[in-house]
């Protein structure tokens, strides 16, 4: 439904453009989010979890030097307890990283790790409901095989110390990673078992209503001249025209509006004037839409200009 | 629209309000001016929702978030028949869009999941993949059987099996003691939590592996729990050539009843999506790989803290304790506890199903 009221929308976003029902019925728009967008992101999130484990590193050898140069010396029989201890937290810490990172921050109220928020995208449930923990769970430990184990497959299969079974398997876990190329939804596995897919996060503010400025009455305030069109003139466009005029004018160009103006006044017929385009268009604007919109409340509804 | 100046800081819960309604010219801007308020006041809770936790916004706000969010939906079902007014519909859009992933967002986070884990969720999750495990485990047993057979017809099997660096000096014809000092314990608790630590990234990493390949219609986990088992029936052969089949299985239970339980369920949830998959009846193989693929993460979870416990089995109890009895002994307990955890533990309430 309604796909038509999105208007002016570029063709490869209509693409990934996807409608979800919320329990009250009303469907919303998603956008699937871009696959460039969402390699960017796990770059983003890897470039953290790498920084922060180097800041831990760092800050236990700066405070603990000592006792991590007699870690690294490495005979076992002399690792005394507080080195030992700090061994421990470094392995738990590392698998944490990986795992927990992932975890922690999709189930929070974002639904996104920071590289995710910084692109703009987030994790969603591919049903409408809710986001659950399990889907998180199962969606970032299929990673491994995802990205992980294709990456070592691609270092050792060329080098031939695998022999045909390690080409197998490279050929083989290629499609694994390049499963998001193979649906529509840019799903991966790890999508896929969970029911999740990564949509775009939604973000808008609210602008200036355009009937409450002052030329809306058709009253120009440069001019002192009122603009006021007639039936014949305000039924050659439609609502595509609309938004398109809306656009130009929230956009505030003045070249745009020249041209606009221009084209307009050449489609009615009237002579274009100049230096009172704004006035002009939005005049033209709030009578045309207050034209449409009272057709629609009877049911009847322009598309574009040819309808 | 401008950036929020300092004041906003200082006065999270004021708006600015929006032109008199009866100013607009259409009749659709006077509808959309009339709820403006409301609109921006579920924008800011929503805004503050999103940067942290629920604690930030206060409970008046909290109470008035389903209400604000109907409001606005049902503006937006209005809005869509009545105006044309591209700027304000896409607002509200991406609005409705934003305030429905808090209303109907994640609940419980991280800890409470966790809570309801242990209290119920895990023990479900697992007796719901029963079929699943009964067929990893005969597979698991078959894996063992056949390396033992394999050996015991040709040694060199042994090698093939077992990678050299794990073997260690348990190799087909090593004498009773060298087998025996395998055996053996440490001389103290030195550097064994950073064996068991390393031990516990490993294990995990390799459980979830098994998990992760299940996606692969279960085939490539079950062959990996095959070539596990294998490993272990070729070097129980190794012990039982020397007649220390008794002792070589009392080192193992210590860790062993755990790890391989969990290796046991790792394999099984993986084996139960691919299964699910190539098998979805009458459901969509989309919905099948979902449902059972939520169910296997739950399993997962249990089986990385399987694994933890299991490390720490491995690097104390069982390098410290010489008397294959007590080894056994400890083996027998966890296994006792972990299958009356799955199996004979069913609080009641907590009973829903979650999938």
């Amino acid at each position: 439904m309604n796909s038509h009221r999105t208007g002016f929308v570029p063709a490869t976003l209509a693409k990934r453009q996807r409608y979800m029902l919320t329990p009250e019925g009303i469907a919303l728009p998603l956008t699937i989010a871009s696959r460039g967008a969402r390699v960017g992101a796990l770059v983003l999130d890897f470039v953290i979890i790498a920084a922060g484990m180097l800041a831990v590193t760092l800050v236990l050898f700066w405070t603990l030097g000592d006792l991590i140069e007699q870690l690294m010396a490495g005979i076992e029989d002399e690792i005394g307890g507080a080195a030992e201890l700090i061994g421990v937290i470094l392995i738990l810490f590392s698998f944490l990283a990986r795992y927990g990172y992932f975890l922690g921050f999709e189930l929070g109220p974002r639904g996104a790790t920071p590289g995710k928020r910084i692109v703009g995208i987030r994790v969603a449930a591919r049903d409408g409901g809710q986001l659950r923990a399990e889907a998180v769970i199962a969606r970032n430990l299929l990673r491994d095989i995802e990205l992980f184990l294709p990456l070592v497959f691609l270092q050792v299969a060329p080098t031939g110390a695998m022999g045909s079974a390690g080409i197998a398997g490279m050929i083989w876990f290629l499609i694994f990673m390049g499963f998001p190329f193979f649906n529509r939804d840019a799903m991966r596995a790890g999508d896929i078992i969970a029911g999740t897919w990564v949509v775009e996060t939604p973000r808008a503010n609210l602008a200036q209503t355009l009937s409450t400025q002052s030329a809306a009455d058709g009253t120009s305030q440069v001019t002192g001249a009122r603009y006021s069109f007639g039936e014949a003139e305000l039924s050659v466009y439609g609502e595509e025209e609309l938004q398109t005029l809306e656009r130009v004018l929230r956009g505030g160009e003045e070249n745009a509006l020249a041209a606009v103006h221009a084209a307009i006044c050449r489609k009615i017929g009237w002579e274009p004037g100049s230096g009172d385009e704004r006035a002009f268009l939005t005049a033209f604007y709030a009578q045309l839409r207050a034209k449409l919109e009272g057709d629609m409340r009877f049911g009847k509804r322009k598309r574009d200009k040819y309808s | 629209m401008k950036p929020p100046g300092i004041a906003k800081w200082f006065a999270p819960g004021e708006i600015e309000a929006p032109p008199d309604a009866a100013s607009a010219a259409l009749r659709s801007d006077r509808f959309r001016l009339e709820r403006e308020t409301d609109w921006r006041r579920l924008e800011e809770i929503v805004a503050r929702m999103e940067k942290g936790s629920i604690r930030r916004v206060n409970d008046a706000d909290l109470l008035a978030l389903p209400t604000l969010y109907r409001t606005a939906a049902s503006s937006l079902a209005v809005a869509r028949e009545t105006s044309l007014d591209a700027a304000t519909l896409g607002y509200l859009e991406a609005l409705v869009q934003r305030a429905w992933f808090q209303v109907y967002g994640p609940q419980t986070g991280l800890w409470g999941w966790l809570r309801g884990f242990l209290k119920g969720g895990w023990s479900r999750a697992v007796r719901e993949i029963w079929l699943d495990l009964c067929i990893a485990l005969a597979v698991m047993v078959a894996g063992g059987v056949v390396g033992w057979l394999l050996v015991a017809r040709d040694s060199e099997w042994f090698y093939a099996l077992v990678p050299g660096a794990m073997a260690g000096g348990r190799v087909p014809g090593a004498s009773r003691e060298q087998l025996l000092d395998t055996l053996a314990t440490e001389n103290g608790a030195d550097g064994l939590s950073i064996f068991a630590a390393s031990l516990f990234s490993n294990n995990a990493g390799v459980a979830i592996l098994a998990f992760a390949l299940g996606f692969a219609f279960g085939i490539p986990s079950l062959m990996l729990l095959l070539h596990n088992m294998a490993l272990m029936g070729a070097m129980l052969w190794v012990f039982a050539s020397q007649d220390l089949t008794f002792n070589f299985l009392a080192w193992l239970s210590v860790h062993g009843t755990t790890e391989l339980f969990a290796i046991l369920l790792a394999g099984a949830a993986g084996l139960h999506i691919g299964r699910s998959m190539a098998f979805p009846g009458e459901r969509s193989v989309l919905v099948a790989a979902q449902e059972s693929g939520r169910r296997a993460a739950v399993v997962m979870v249990g089986v990385v803290l399987m694994m933890v416990v299991a490390a720490f089995l491995e690097a104390f109890p069982r390098q410290l304790l010489a008397a294959s009895t007590d080894r056994l002994l400890i083996g027998a307990t966890m296994l006792a506890l972990w299958l009356a955890y799955f199996f004979a533990y069913r609080p009641r309430g907590t009973g829903q199903s979650e999938a």
